[in-house]
């Protein structure tokens, strides 16, 4: 089992270092394969009508005229050790974990990343609770009267679930939750101050975050369980005349989640890279929403760095879910 | 104290009388029927038989007969579930005096794994992949038995050891995936055996299983049921563990009793074409092996257009003997041959002796 762990934990940091290569090579390729040249891009980090002197000195000092590895090397070296930047006129310095230094807001990427994430999380670990609860509880009871008003009820709203834009439940929620009764709050509190307001405030969000998926929780749970309850297994709890309860919960939607487990850390790992409709639509000041202020500013270096961000929360999640798999699936470890 | 009370009734009430001449396990015009979009299912259709405790029945018969059916039947397994509601059922089951198809669902759960209990035929996937197979065995005592956890696991280590596992206090701990095939098919004996039933039932128990381990579960079985004084349904289609271990057989065909009676009976006097076949169909190491089996031809009757008539008529090669077209159109009755030995045919006693006698019996 430990073995396991290293050689996964190994892996991940592996596949890590080879996303944030591909993603580099990404973002200072493209501007040049659209014909950009290295003076072009030094003139980003300059003020309006920039002399030709100054274009040079920038370009040099970042280094936009060394080949690409070179520049990997130094952002590589930036996360490690910090990087400090030589614009001419003045130096910026980025303290280590440095991901980038945004020259547009004049900003490092790293301590902007840091304030927003416990937003972004407090609104996927909400809404996931909610959603694995109620898709679940919803798919196993309508697994277990398949065709019944209930389920064909329930799997009616899971495709309306599923269907609905956020842009859509989003509205409404809000409609329904600041609007008609404004019990809700306007205004991300962070959790350390004040739980009750944190939850209050976000429970519109995590509302409509959780129809999303647990529409698609409920399908899978249902399925799942369909399945399972027809394994041999089940006729073997039966036979042993457990209550029928035990047989549903310990029997078959303890196999049935196993598999709901996997998609259940994917799902939460990318939505820690950032939830932009949903953080759009309620105000939230997250990851998704500095991504799009990066993608409008063409600010290459917030979108590199919410893209690493994004890629290190679903290789940890993946992590993850493969060490659960192998505590929840006795068979997992031999291999 | 029961004994008593039971002893006093039965000469007092004349139906008490009725009740105790009952069987140990009395099945009585069973039918299981599974309505489809194609039309009713009728997997088994009339089906009486009893067992005495101590006693080993076998069924056999093709793939669809109704063997399986009738034995989930007895353990009121059809009925749980999303297609419980599907089955229809009818016809009376007692079980040491209690009639199970008419019983409420929690009675019956109650007796299911205590008085009566189940061993399937594929072990790996009969048995849950992620508990231990000591943790399977201790929720099949901790269900009938209030007794601690602890109690509850040396009673499954018990089990284990007197179904024949090496260093059982060790292989609990195990899961299913790590015993191989026969030890699989111990542990799952030790599970149904933890409450000692009183009636096992064991579907194809050796099927899945390696031809070396084959035997050696059968003898485990056999001696379990002389320790345990249980009765036991054992479902098969090879009839060498039929001469090794049963009683009586049964022989169904179509979802109902073509044949039954003591195995002796059946294997020296068989009175069914269908159980003619049966034989004929199995190998056997003294038979010269230039000489072919005889296998029964044609297919396996549909369940829900069963033939008119004898069912077995389609594929019978004496149908057209019995004079007038009596295979086509009536429907043959159990008729006593003699003692308990049944037989539900249209062809003469006669008829059946010569063939058997010249024809079918030389050339097995």
């Amino acid at each position: 089992m430990i073995s396991y762990i290293l050689r996964r934990t190994f892996a991940a940091v592996i596949l890590l270092l080879v996303v944030s290569a591909v993603t580099f090579a990404i973002f200072f390729l493209l501007p040049r394969l659209a014909g950009q040249t290295a003076d072009q891009l030094a003139t980003q980090y300059l003020g309006k009508s920039p002399s030709k002197a100054d274009i040079l000195a920038v370009k040099h000092n970042l280094g936009l005229d060394q080949p690409l590895y070179v520049q990997y090397w130094h952002f590589i070296k930036g996360i490690v050790a910090g990087a400090t930047y030589d614009l001419g006129p003045t130096t910026v310095h980025c303290n280590a974990p440095c991901f980038g230094y945004s020259f547009k807001t004049h900003q490092a990427v790293w301590p902007e990343l840091t304030s927003r994430i416990p937003i972004t999380g407090s609104l996927a670990a909400g809404a996931a609770v909610l959603w694995l609860l109620s898709g679940v509880a919803v798919g196993v009871v309508s697994a277990l009267k398949p065709r019944s008003f209930f389920d064909r009820a329930f799997m009616g709203v899971a495709l309306a679930g599923v269907s609905l834009p956020m842009f859509f439940t989003g509205q409404l929620a809000i409609l329904l939750f600041r609007v008609q009764w404004p019990i809700f709050g306007r205004d991300y509190v962070p959790f350390t101050e004040n739980p009750s307001q944190w939850a209050n405030t976000l429970f519109p969000a995590w509302c409509s975050l959780a129809l999303l998926y647990s529409a698609i929780y409920a399908r899978l749970t249902r399925s799942g369980m369909l399945e399972t309850m027809n394994e041999d297994f089940i006729r073997t709890a039966r036979a042993k005349g457990l209550r029928e309860r035990k047989v549903v919960v310990r029997h078959g939607l303890r196999a049935a989640l196993t598999p709901i487990i996997t998609v259940f850390g994917m799902d939460l790992g990318l939505l820690l890279g950032g939830a932009v409709i949903t953080e759009y639509v309620f105000s939230l000041h997250g990851v998704g929403e500095y991504a799009v202020q990066g993608i409008t500013d063409n600010d290459l270096p917030k979108i590199l760095g919410v893209t690493l961000l994004a890629a290190f929360f679903v290789v940890i999640a993946n992590l993850l879910v493969d060490l659960l798999y192998a505590a929840a699936d006795p068979r997992v470890r031999l291999s | 104290m029961t004994e008593l009370s039971k002893t006093g009734a039965a000469v007092s009430e004349p139906a008490a009388t009725e009740k105790d001449s009952k069987a140990f396990l009395d099945v009585r015009d069973l039918k299981v029927h599974f309505p489809t979009d194609d039309g009713v299912v009728k997997s088994v259709d009339g089906l009486s038989f009893k067992l005495e405790k101590g006693k080993t029945l076998s069924v056999v018969g093709e793939s669809g007969s109704g063997k399986s059916v009738t034995s989930l039947a007895v353990m009121g397994l059809h009925r749980l579930g999303a297609r419980g509601k599907n089955v229809r059922m009818s016809g009376e089951i007692w079980l040491d005096g209690k009639e199970l198809v008419s019983a409420g669902p929690d009675e019956v759960r109650k007796l299911r794994g205590r008085e009566m209990a189940m061993i399937f035929q594929d072990p790996l996937s009969a048995m849950h992949p992620y508990y231990t197979v000591g943790n399977q065995i201790v929720e099949a005592y901790r269900t009938h038995h209030q007794v601690s956890r602890k109690a509850a696991r040396a009673r499954a280590i018990e089990m284990l050891d007197r179904v024949g596992i090496p260093e059982p206090a060790k292989r609990a701990d195990s899961y299913p995936h790590e015993f191989s095939g026969g030890m699989r098919q111990r542990a799952m004996i030790a599970m149904a055996l933890v409450n000692n039933p009183e009636l096992l039932i064991a579907d194809e128990p050796t099927t899945a299983l390696d031809v070396t381990v084959q035997a050696q579960i059968l003898d485990l079985i056999r001696d379990l049921q002389k320790e345990f004084g249980s009765a036991v349904i054992l479902i098969t289609h090879d009839l060498g563990v039929v001469a090794e271990i049963a009683d009586d057989v049964l022989v169904m065909y179509g979802g109902r009793c073509v044949e039954r009676g003591p195995v002796e009976e059946i294997f020296e006097r068989p009175q069914h074409p269908y159980t003619w076949g049966l034989l004929g169909s199995m190998p056997r190491i003294d038979r010269e092996t230039s000489e072919r089996l005889i296998p029964v031809k044609g297919q396996p009757p549909s369940l829900i257009n069963v033939p008119s008539g004898c069912a077995f008529h389609p594929r019978c090669p004496y149908a057209d003997l019995p004079k007038g077209n009596v295979t086509r159109t009536v429907r043959p009755e159990l008729q006593q041959v003699d003692g308990g030995h049944w037989s539900a045919c249209h062809l003469s006693p006669e008829d059946r002796t010569r063939i058997w006698t010249e024809e079918i019996a030389p050339k097995l």
